[in-house]
Parts: C-alpha cells; structure tokens; sequence
C-alpha cells in the first residue's frame, strides 16, 4: 500500500504524469508475464496493472476479453497471478495492483488472498464489479493485511458516489474516461478534461485515468490534468501481435511510444 | 452504480403514480390479453399420479410467454425516464420478442443480443424480432448462449447508458433489477390464487415452476411465499447428465458466487471461472439463477429440482397429446418433475403449475430430433 503513496508523492514532486500500464496474467504465459511487466517498468511505467483472466470479463472490450480467453485456456489461475507478482517484486519495487473480477478471488478466498497477496508483495486490488457499497467486509480483510483497495468512478458518478469511492480507495481512484469498456480509442471523450478538473477538486486520493488511452497525443492532452494515465488494450494488443518470445519488447515500445522516449 | 439509483428512484415513482399503473394495467388487459386463462389438465394429471393439476396459461399472453408482463413494465418505465432506445437479451427469443414488441408498441428504438447458438435453435423467434423492427445482434463469444448475450448486453448500457435502458429479461442482474422483474411478474401468483380459490376454494398445495433466470417461477411464487402450507418448486435444466457443463442446475452443481452484478448460486469451476451449461431449452441455460430464488432456498421456502433434457421433451409431448397444448421446452421441464414424481404427490392434491409459454417456436427442433432418432 505505501509504494502507491509514495509513488503519487513523487510524481507529484516531480510535476509528471505517471503512467500505469496494465496486462493481463497469462497471455502469453506466466513467465512472459513476468518478462513483460519488467520491460514495462524499464520503458518508464511508474505502476504495474496486473490483469487477472474472467471468463466473462463484462468490463473490458474485444482485446483483453481475447486476451483472458486465450490465458484461461493456458490454464491460468489467481495462484499464478500471485506467482507472476512474486517474480516481478523480487526484481522490482514497482507498485503492483492487481486487476481483478470478483468471482475467482471469492473461490480463492478473501482472507487466503489477502494473505498471499501481501506476502508476494502486491499494494493494491482493483474490482471492476465491486461498488465501494458492498465492499465493507472485503476491505476490513484486505486492509489488515495491510493490502489496499483501489474503486473506479465513471464520468456518470454522482458527487456523493465520488466522495464514497474516494473514501474507500488507498492511493488513488482510478477515473474511467468514458462510459464504455475497456479498449484502445482514436480519440478522447471531448468532454474529458474539463470533467476532471471537476473531479480533482472533490477528492482527496490522486486520481488516475484510464479506458481509451492508447496514443502519445492522449498522454499529452491528460498531462497535469491528471495524476497518471493507465494504458491497458494498446500494450495487450502488441503482445498479442507477433511471437511470443519477443512481447516484452513490443508491450514497452508502446510505454515508450506514449512517453515519447 | 448512478444509472442502477436512477432506475431504482424512477421505479419508485412510476409505481406510486396511478396513471402508470393505470396504462400498465389496461395494456396488460387490451394488448397481452390478461388475465390468462387457468385450465384443468386432467388427462395429463391422471398419467402422473392421483392430484389435480391446474395450468396457469402464460402461454397464451400475446407473444406466447409470460416475458411481455416485464417487458412492457420495462418499455413504459423507460420511456417515462426519457429513455428511446432500448436493449434487451435473449436465450430462447422469448424475452427479445416481447422487447421488441412492446417496442414497437410504444415507438421505441430496439436492439437485441443473442448468442448465436440460440439463434440457431431459435431461427422463427430472430425472424419475429426483425419483423417487429428490431436490430438482433449475434453474440459470438464464450458459449455463445445466454450468458454471453447478457456480457455484451452489459457492455452496450455502460457505454450508452445515457440514452440507454437495458430491459433485463429475468429476476438476474444488480439491483434494483430482481425486484423489478418479480414486480412486474408477480401478476401471475396474483391471478393464480384467485382464480384457483373461486374454482376449487381452496390454495395450491404445491405449486411448480421451471428456472432457468427464475423470473416466470418467483412471478407465480411470490405471492404464495407467506402461504406455509404450499409446497413451491423450482425445476431447473437437468440437460443431459450431472457432469460439469451437461447441464444447468446451479442447485446440483453450483457454489455462491458473482456474476453479471449479482451474488448467487453460480456455476463455476475450481477456479472461480463461470462454468459452461447445457439445456435443451435456451431459456433455461444459465449458469446462474436470480438471487432471491438462492435466498429462499437457503431458508428452505422454495425446494429446487431439476428434469432432464429427455424427460423435459417427453412431458413435451405428452402435454400435447393428452391436453391439446403444446408447451414451452422451457415450461416442459415442470411438467416433466410431474410425470418423474408425481407419484410422491400427496393423493387429492391441488398442483399449480406455470405454464409459461407456448411451444410452437420449439417444433422445428424436437421435429429435427426426430428426424435425426429416425435416421439412426
């Protein structure tokens, strides 16, 4: 929980926009997973996303559902996604958060998960079908071990919703740029920037963008606007595209690309 | 979670304004055809055991299903909160068909997704929707049934939700939805038990319903629930074995579990990852079942069972022949429970049973079935 502190401290020492990069665990495999996100810190990801396959991934468009069908049926499972944060954190000090659908980690097991994923060395968890409302129990089990929770609030969100989500998030609400799915866009909701200067000034927590954000000119349009961005479909869609030994490199020419470095 | 409070506090209101109620009521009356008929199914009941058998005939609601009770609910709260396009689901069609009838009723823009499996084995229903002016979208991913057609149904309203009202067909999805769907559904229980009191005066002492969503079973169940003395089952899709993936009866093989914003008994693996369902019928092939049906479960008000694809298509037929009604595949495995058990039913016993649609949109398949068992 405190290396996502400590992170948005710095950035906004820095005065820089982070950016957060996401895959999904398994796609290709569990130790290309792990290859990845270290590549993706080395092109200047300042958080790692780690995306936990669903079957039935409501929230997310055509290229990471493509992306969690293709892991699960490698087999993938949330013991392998705590394998994959083990690896990366014995290499890396990286804030880790894992992004996740709420079934696999109730047959889990809240308190197992809480348990193992502090121990692996996880900050955070974000639930795509998790309201702050029906979370209580779950962050009083993730918070006493000493694992964060992280709340998405839409651009349809409510003032009193957006103060709960901030209320119940640990080091930052991740704000969904537009109301839609997951997935790469062309362009950016034109109502966007001006919605978060808004949104900035009633919480509390950083807040970091995400949903769409594929292009360098995105990155530069939501600079200082936002605290970071989170680029997910664009890094997925690389790895997809080309063999599987060489994605590492593909996922962080797109962390560079957007960073322009 | 802002569009769930919007529905939840328009609902509110629709259902304390008179006139809402009012132009609810007479379309039930003028448009569907309420009440529906309760018929005597003596022929039938005396081939399953020594009790009197009462059908509650939503099959002959116009459309063929009791769907158009929440349907046209739904169109009307949607189009008093403003909302001109409409999104629906569907398995077996029957949901979609109502939609997009009340639709086209009401001048609303229509747009249905439906897995393509169930498209295929529900060509005449995705022929009736278009007609009716709807746009019905193939869904391609996962079992390509209803659950998938529920993901990508989901994925439309967050996107548009703005504009946007998702007529669930079932008592499934977030809250306020569950409740909703009953609301609307629970016309049937009401008609039911009056009718059966001025013909027998007398309450069920056991009343039967399939499950897939569970929205035609708590519809007649709920306004029993408080009657001690009646028997409610719940028949889910027993398919064609116990195995993982053979079937769709989350009472067999489910565990608690989240899916489609909702905590229920789910179909599922080790893992956590939504199991696959097999039914004969697309209305009840569902790996998960409305949450109130898994409440009184849990308190042991409602019992569930389950029918198997074989004894489901056999009650099908014998629906037809002893009774001169041809039932829903869907409805059939409540009548199959009859012929399995019915023997275990006290004798001189009153049995209600939904009839919750009619069977024609089935004949082209079981008609195949034969083809096939001939050619073999």
């Amino acid at each position: 929980m405190k290396r996502i502190k400590v992170l948005f401290r710095r950035l906004a020492k820095e005065r820089r926009t982070g950016l957060i990069a996401y895959l999904t665990c398994g796609d290709p495999g569990v130790a290309e997973s792990v290859e990845i996100a270290l590549a993706l810190e080395q092109a200047g990801a300042d958080a790692l996303e780690l995306g936990a396959p669903f079957s039935d991934p409501i929230a997310d468009g055509p290229v990471i559902q493509a992306a969690s069908q293709r892991s699960l049926e490698r087999g993938t499972t949330i013991a392998d996604v705590l394998e994959i944060a083990r690896s990366v954190r014995a290499q890396s000090t990286i804030p880790l958060i894992v992004f996740s659908y709420l079934n696999p980690i109730l047959r889990f097991g809240v308190e197992r998960f809480a348990g193992e994923a502090a121990a692996a060395g996880v900050d955070a968890v974000l639930f795509t079908d998790l309201p702050p409302e029906a979370a209580k129990e779950i962050r009083g089990t993730f918070h006493a071990a000493g694992l964060g929770t992280i709340f998405l609030a839409a651009p349809t969100s409510t003032d009193e919703r957006l103060a709960r989500i901030d209320r119940a998030s640990d080091g930052f609400v991740y704000y969904v740029s537009t109301t839609g799915v997951t997935g790469a866009r062309r362009e950016l909701d034109a109502e966007l920037v001006e919605r978060l200067q808004a949104v900035r000034g009633k919480l509390r927590n950083p807040v970091a963008v995400g949903f769409g954000i594929s292009e360098r000119d995105h990155y530069l349009a939501l600079e200082g606007k936002c605290d970071a961005v989170v680029v997910g479909s664009a890094i997925v869609r690389a790895i997809a595209e080309g063999e599987a030994s060489s994605a590492a490199g593909r996922a962080a020419e797109v962390v560079r690309r957007i960073l322009g470095n | 979670m802002a569009p769930l409070d919007e529905l939840e506090s328009s609902y509110r209101s629709a259902m304390r304004d008179r006139a809402f109620r009012r132009e609810l009521d007479d379309l039930l009356r003028d448009f569907v055809g309420r009440a529906t008929p309760l018929t005597e199914a003596k022929r039938f009941a005396a081939e399953c055991g020594d009790f009197r058998l009462f059908l509650k005939r939503e099959d002959l609601n116009h459309t063929g299903a009791h769907k158009i009770n929440n349907a046209l609910g739904q169109a009307l709260l949607a189009r008093r909160m403003g909302k001109q396009r409409i999104i629906a689901e569907t398995g077996a069609g029957q949901h979609g068909v109502a939609t997009a009838t009340a639709c086209a009723l009401l001048g609303l823009e229509c747009r249905v997704y439906m897995g393509e499996v169930d498209m295929a084995r529900q060509e005449l229903n995705v022929f009736r929707m278009r007609l009716l002016g709807a746009e019905v979208v193939p869904v391609a991913s996962g079992s390509r049934t209803l659950k998938d057609a529920i993901n990508e149904a989901i994925r439309d309203w967050v996107t548009n939700v703005r504009t946007t009202h998702y007529i669930i067909g079932s008592v499934l999805g977030p809250h306020p939805y569950p409740k909703i769907v009953r609301d609307f559904q629970s016309v049937i229980g009401r008609e039911a038990v009056a009718q059966l009191k001025k013909r027998t005066g007398k309450l069920p002492d056991v009343a039967l319903a399939c499950v897939g969503g569970g929205s035609n079973a708590i519809g007649l169940f709920f306004p029993l629930l408080k009657e001690k003395s009646v028997r409610l089952i719940g028949v889910e899709a027993g398919g064609r074995g116990t195995g993982p993936g053979d079937h769709a009866a989350r009472f067999l093989g489910g565990a608690p579990g989240v899916l489609h914003g909702t905590r229920s008994m789910v179909l599922q693996d080790e893992h956590g990852q939504i199991g696959e369902t097999h039914s004969i019928s697309a209305g009840l092939d569902y790996p998960s079942i409305g949450p109130e049906h898994a409440y009184w479960a849990g308190e042991g008000r409602i019992e569930f069972s389950s029918c198997s694809d074989e004894a489901a298509v056999g009650a099908f037929r014998k629906l037809s022949a002893t009774e001169g009604i041809i039932p829903a595949l869907e409805s059939a495995h409540a009548l199959g429970y009859l012929i399995e058990r019915g023997k275990e039913i006290a004798p001189g016993s009153i049995v209600l049973v939904n009839l919750s649609g009619r069977g024609d949109k089935d004949v082209p398949q079981v008609a195949e079935m034969d083809r096939k068992a001939a050619e073999r």
